[in-house]
């Protein structure tokens, strides 16, 4: 608790407080313009790195994480368009409220959901990180590499819905951390000094989320002007309030352990928040033509995800989400290893990020209130701008960590992989969590055999590291027999096909 | 439960989206390119647990398994999910001639930012983009871009402490 009130006085003294604000403005604006994501932004922001402190870039870069989560349920609610994964769900009942005349009130209960969800869920961390670090700082090498090894699976094949296509993203993205001299030997440079470091995961970055995204969008660019609901102040009835509170609770709940567990992300919890509000609900006929509650529960539960995954990130050093991912390099940029050790080594820095979490939820409800209907406007920025500023940022991020020419060209390549990867479908995350961890599974790896002097058998030595490896092969298991039954339906549909023909 | 089932959509296993071998080329290449890389690494020193070339043959390796995986999976039938978002649409086809104008563009920067420096090359970047993508008002565009050129040079010199090469305004800026 002390610890928490000396992070307080991080997070409150003028300088920090103007990065949260910054952080917070940036994240929403960015939530709300399409295209663009809190990934991305902070991918576009890691320059800054270079000159401002670790504990105020990293309150500005949680600002933008949070942010981005409030942002994105403006842009479903009023133009049924989800420009973040998480706020697909919330798309369904807010647009629908949105268009009988009550965006109002979908924005409300958003925004003060999102307030509840990221309260409760920072307190959890708050709570949980700690403990979590303390039990993993004594773990040794064997079972840090089976956890690796978990989250990499997790990401790979528990998101999206093509298997094949997360292990594609994966293998490059495993490929691409092979660049470099790390093991003593130049591997895949190709007798080129430039590559002789690795290639710069900042680039990667910066081409994958940005660079990919604006060649995606250039070439499917909509003609047609997008039809947003014009919107008042937002505010909620009694009734409303009533409607909403229990579906914000129970969105927590679902979110947080999601947020938490390797496997990240925040479209499962919310999907499964929309489902229990509708099965719970008093007015289940009201589901499909705007229900306040699947829209609270939803928004809830994915603020209270992002809480969640900031515990893997500082406990264990291991990035679950696109965002989590880049916060992830920003501290690496700054020689700080996130991990159990970062709460004895850095305590300030710490405790100060996660008492700023507190300030940019209440900065959050404070300006995302009465803000809504200037938010909205951001919306109607001229395209061509918004994009071409995207690709003049990147290049200028991926020009700025060494000034050479060649990261422009690598920007390009690895731009060019990112509209190819969106083009077939292949997911973005798997790729970028393949490029930071792989170099660290081989490190652990190594480690573990070092000190058992090649015994291939120190990998199963710990307890947690063999509790990880059955749930690996149950996740296995289970993918084989989803795999299994999608045949056996499958089947019986060309059967039926046949039998039309 | 079919007998009054008259949908005109053909049977899903005829479309077969062949740009996807294409990308299981492009994997085959990259994963040989790693195992390739791997058979030149010489061993290390004899205590070390984890030769140099043991990742890359499991990941060379597995791209390979891949590349096969997803050329089997293109020819019976199994398509791609685009990604979507709030200024995409997916209905019409896919522009690639602005894509390729924005790549000039880059390729543009490229070959000129160590020559003429950031603060012109970004102004000819962003406004070159703007037009790709379809914006006419020339005026407006440069001097965006040259505003946000001089903007980010400035801001890293006296903000961030870094100065970003000059190229040719060596002095003048």
């Amino acid at each position: 608790m002390d610890l928490l009130l000396e992070g307080f006085q991080t997070a409150l003294t003028p300088e920090n407080l103007l990065y949260a604000v910054i952080g917070v403005l940036l994240g929403t604006a960015v939530g709300v313009l399409p295209g663009i994501g809190p990934a991305m932004t902070v991918a576009l922001l890691l320059p800054i790195t270079y000159n401002v402190e670790p504990s105020s870039a990293l309150i500005m870069f949680a600002g933008i994480y949070y942010g981005g989560m409030y942002g994105g349920s403006t842009t479903s609610i009023l133009l049924n368009t989800p420009g973040e994964s998480s706020s697909v769900i919330t798309a369904i009942e807010g647009n629908k409220m949105a268009k009988a005349g009550r965006a109002a009130q979908a924005l409300a209960t958003a925004a003060i959901g999102s307030f509840v969800a990221g309260t409760i869920g920072t307190v959890l961390l708050v709570l949980l990180a700690p403990t979590v670090a303390d039990v993993v700082v004594q773990l040794g090498a064997p079972s840090y590499f089976a956890i690796m090894l978990l989250a990499l699976l997790a990401v790979t094949t528990v998101l999206g819905s093509s298997k094949l296509r997360g292990f594609i993203a994966l293998f490059l993205g495993l490929a691409i951390g092979l660049v470099g001299t790390v093991t003593g030997q130049s591997r895949l440079t190709f007798g080129s000094p430039l590559l002789a470091d690795g290639i710069d995961i900042v680039v990667v970055a910066v081409a994958i989320f940005a660079v990919g995204e604006a060649l995606w969008v250039a070439a499917h660019l909509r003609r047609r002007p997008l039809e947003i609901i014009p919107v008042g102040q937002p505010w909620m009835s009694k009734a409303d309030w009533g409607r909403s509170w229990k579906p914000w609770l129970r969105g927590t709940a679902y979110g947080f352990p999601f947020g938490a567990l390797p496997a990240g992300g925040a479209e499962v919890p919310t999907f499964l928040s929309y489902l229990t509000e509708k099965r719970l609900s008093k007015k289940p006929e009201e589901f499909g033509h705007g229900a306040i509650e699947g829209v609270a529960g939803p928004e809830a539960a994915n603020n209270a995800s992002a809480a969640g995954t900031l515990v893997p990130l500082l406990a264990i050093g291991l990035p679950t989400t696109a965002t989590a991912a880049v916060i992830l390099l920003a501290m690496q940029s700054y020689g700080i290893q996130p991990g159990p050790q970062l709460f004895d080594n850095e305590p300030e820095l710490v405790w100060g990020l996660l008492a700023s979490l507190f300030v940019a939820n209440l900065l959050l409800l404070v300006i995302n209130l009465p803000m809504a209907p200037l938010w909205a406007k951001l919306l109607q920025i001229p395209r061509p701008y918004l994009y071409a500023g995207i690709l003049f940022f990147a290049s200028l991020g991926a020009y700025s960590v060494n000034f050479q020419a060649f990261d422009l060209a690598l920007l390009l390549a690895f731009g060019l992989l990112g509209l190819a990867m969106r083009r077939f479908g292949i997911p973005v995350l798997p790729l970028i969590i393949g490029v930071i961890l792989g170099p660290r599974v081989e490190a652990q790896l190594t480690e573990a055999l070092a000190i058992s002097q090649g015994d291939v058998s120190t990998l199963w030595s710990e307890p947690v590291a063999v509790v990880v490896y059955v749930v690996i092969v149950m996740i296995a298991l289970l993918l084989v027999v989803a795999k299994v039954r999608n045949r056996a339906v499958a089947q019986r549909e060309d059967v039926d096909m046949g039998v039309d023909a | 439960m079919s007998a009054t089932h008259t949908d005109p959509v053909p049977t899903r296993r005829r479309v077969v989206d062949s740009a996807q071998y294409g990308l299981a080329a492009f994997l085959a290449v990259v994963g040989a390119v790693v195992v390739w890389d791997a058979t030149t690494l010489e061993k290390g020193f004899a205590d070390q647990p984890v030769q140099p070339y043991a990742m890359p043959y499991v990941v060379g390796a597995g791209l390979l398994l891949l590349a096969v995986l997803l050329a089997v999976a293109t020819a019976c039938g199994d398509v791609p999910e685009a990604e979507e978002g709030e200024d995409v649409d997916l209905s019409g086809g896919s522009d690639w001639v602005t894509v390729a104008k924005l790549t000039a563009v880059f390729v543009l920067n490229v070959a000129l930012v160590e020559w003429l420096g950031w603060a012109i090359t970004g102004a000819i970047l962003f406004a070159g983009s703007a037009w790709a993508l379809g914006s006419r008002s020339w005026v407006r565009d440069v001097a965006i871009g040259v505003a946000l050129s001089l903007l980010t040079w400035y801001g890293f010199y006296v903000g961030l402490g870094i100065p970003i090469p000059a190229g040719v305004l060596d002095g003048v800026l």
